[in-house]
């Protein structure tokens, strides 16, 4: 089947341009420096006010600023990858003696991305499990829904990994990489304003937060993760005061089953989208 | 010479696909207001060795692009064996090699056919074996385990005719296969094509390369403006470039006018040229050149070559076309 032969191909380059051995080196660099840091955490001078709750409280925060971090490269690290996709082979010309044989441009299409897909989940899963396991080894704390955590980021370096492939069909891979960025970056600003908006009663901000989390659902997704980051005791403290629900950092509600159902289909529409677009374009 | 026009476009079913390989009817390729293609009408038989000559930008590689099924013609027919163009059963019984080759440079020579093999619909227990075959016709076998990045851009190009031939393609779509290659490769080349021919393979060669067209072509199709202004039979066009050349005292321009009537006329070397002449015309022209007081010292008859019919052509369609750039 063309697809997957087009998706093993994709691996193998990540493969042959060293892309899994750097990336897997520099996450176990990393992880054994994430477990002493927190391991830290008990040791903070505060004068005898850090009882165990307070200090579960700063591990916790400080896991999500963690997984703040990783999910912030993997959006960048998604479109860098996801750019070249189909844009690299038309403009080196490989493409000339692929689309002749009889396979469809969809397949070739669909194969890279799922290629491409396979690199950003495996590197999310690895990522976040090392680190919840540096986390839990360091100081012993696990966060309340580790899986479902896992699963929002994944979400969110997919929705960002099929609009760069989308705009690869048409972009130079520079342009692509760029521009699925920045909308990462304004994404999660007006989310943030959004959120600011919903804690103070402003309607407004509030609907055009809820707005841009459908017309790009990575910042949805990103809030996801945090809810299944907090501890209960977190959410409770953050639901009691409009000032803690404006922080950024933190949510105190789960996105609905329908929200999840949204972006499996934003994914599939940009996708077919991408199908579309790249059926139509001369090489 | 045959017209350009063979058949209307109003007849739009094919021609046999028995003796049919290629057939276009008026294919036509714009881009907005550019026009790539303007209106290729031509048939290509089964087994052929079939030569598309033309000057950069006549829409050749467009023309290859649109029979290939790269491309969607926005205008006009066209039948690969018979099915529509782009069809993709038959496209896995063509092969291509584009002008602008370029394979994956991670991957060694072998790996990239192993690619081919499997996108083509080889069966597994078949694939190694096609692809060494391929590797071997294409000279290329010694090298198939290196890097495709440390091959030589000729190297490149072998392997770009190896692809090309993985699956044994009936008809074989050559773009421009011998621009990297060096004398002997482009010898080599032409040994492959006339091997292929032997196996009665159908191979349309695209180039601006007249002696190489005119070495291996059993005929071939002139384009220029996106539009065939000639196809015929290597004989066929070389003699609409024979003529006769005269070494004269005295031939001025006015002669030089009077002697256009009989065809196209030049100057090479001391002698005067008349091309696009039958036998008949020689003792007519070389009267006039006397009565015009000139004094001449040999006639002889010019050969023609594809080189002059080719300049020839170009020549006559750009005076039909004065914007022509």
């Amino acid at each position: 089947m063309a697809i997957l032969t087009i998706a093993e191909l994709t691996l193998r380059e990540a493969s042959r341009r060293k892309l899994l051995i750097a990336v897997g080196l520099i996450t176990l660099i990393i992880m054994p420096l994430l477990g002493w840091g927190f391991s830290r955490i008990p040791t903070l001078p505060c004068n005898g006010a850090c009882g165990p709750g307070t200090l579960r409280t700063v591990e916790a925060v400080l896991l999500i600023l963690v997984a703040y971090m990783f999910s912030f490269v993997i959006a960048v690290a998604a479109p860098f990858i996801g750019a070249p996709a189909i844009a690299a082979d038309i403009e080196s010309h490989v493409i000339l003696s692929i689309l002749p044989r009889p396979i469809r441009r969809a397949e070739v299409l669909i194969g890279k991305w799922l290629g491409l897909a396979v690199l950003v989940t495996a590197y999310t899963v690895m990522t976040c499990g090392l680190a919840f396991l540096a986390v839990w080894v360091g100081v012993g704390y696990l966060p309340p829904h580790p899986v479902l955590t896992t699963v929002f980021i994944t979400g969110e370096g997919l929705c960002l990994l099929t609009l760069a492939v989308l705009g690869s069909t048409r972009l130079a891979p520079i342009t692509c990489g760029i521009i699925a960025v920045i909308l990462f970056g304004v994404t999660w600003i007006v989310g943030v304003a959004g959120q600011i908006g919903a804690a103070f009663g402003n309607t407004v901000l509030a609907d055009v937060g809820t707005a841009t989390s459908l017309v790009l659902p990575t910042d949805g997704m990103w809030r996801g993760a945090i809810f299944n980051l907090e501890p209960v005791s977190m959410i409770a403290v953050t639901s009691a005061s409009r000032e803690a629900s404006a922080n950024p950092f933190t949510v105190t509600a789960p996105p609905t089953a329908a929200y999840a159902v949204w972006v499996v289909f934003w994914i599939l529409a940009v996708l077919g989208l991408a199908v579309f677009s790249f059926s139509r374009r001369e090489v | 010479m045959q017209a350009t026009a063979e058949r209307s476009a109003s007849e739009i079913a094919p021609d046999s696909p028995a003796t049919t390989a290629i057939q276009t009817l008026e294919l036509a390729k714009e881009f907005g207001s550019t026009v790539a293609l303007a209106g290729l009408t031509m048939t290509v038989g089964k087994g052929e060795i079939f030569g598309f000559l033309g000057p950069n930008g006549a829409g050749k590689t467009t023309a290859v692009k649109l029979l290939v099924g790269l491309s969607k013609p926005t205008r006009g027919e066209g039948w690969v064996l018979g099915e529509r163009l782009g069809n993709r059963a038959v496209r896995s019984r063509i092969g291509y090699l584009p002008e602008l080759f370029r394979y994956q440079d991670w991957l060694t020579g072998r790996e990239v056919m192993g690619f081919h093999c499997r996108l083509a619909g080889i069966p597994r227990d078949q694939r190694e074996r096609a692809a060494e075959h391929a590797l071997e016709l294409a000279g290329i076998a010694g090298r198939a385990d290196d890097r495709v990045g440390a091959y030589s851009k000729g190297m490149q190009q072998r392997l770009g005719l190896a692809v090309a031939l993985v699956g044994n393609p009936e008809v074989l779509f050559l773009d421009e296969p011998t621009s990297a290659l060096d004398p002997v490769g482009r010898h080599d080349v032409r040994e492959i094509i006339r091997t292929l021919k032997a196996r009665g393979t159908t191979v349309f060669l695209n180039s601006h390369l007249l002696g190489e067209v005119e070495l291996v072509c059993d005929r071939v199709a002139i384009v220029d403006q996106g539009r065939v202004i000639a196809i015929g039979t290597i004989d066929e066009l070389r003699g609409a470039g024979k003529g006769v050349r005269i070494r004269a005292e005295g031939v001025d321009e006015e002669v030089r006018q009077s002697l256009r009537r009989f065809g196209p006329v030049e100057e090479s070397e001391g002698w005067t040229v008349v091309r696009g002449i039958g036998d008949d015309a020689v003792p007519e022209i070389v009267r006039a050149v006397v009565q015009s007081g000139a004094r001449v010292y040999a006639v002889q008859p010019a050969a023609g070559t594809l080189e002059d019919t080719f300049l020839k052509l170009l020549e006559g369609a750009h005076d039909g076309h004065p914007d022509h750039s």
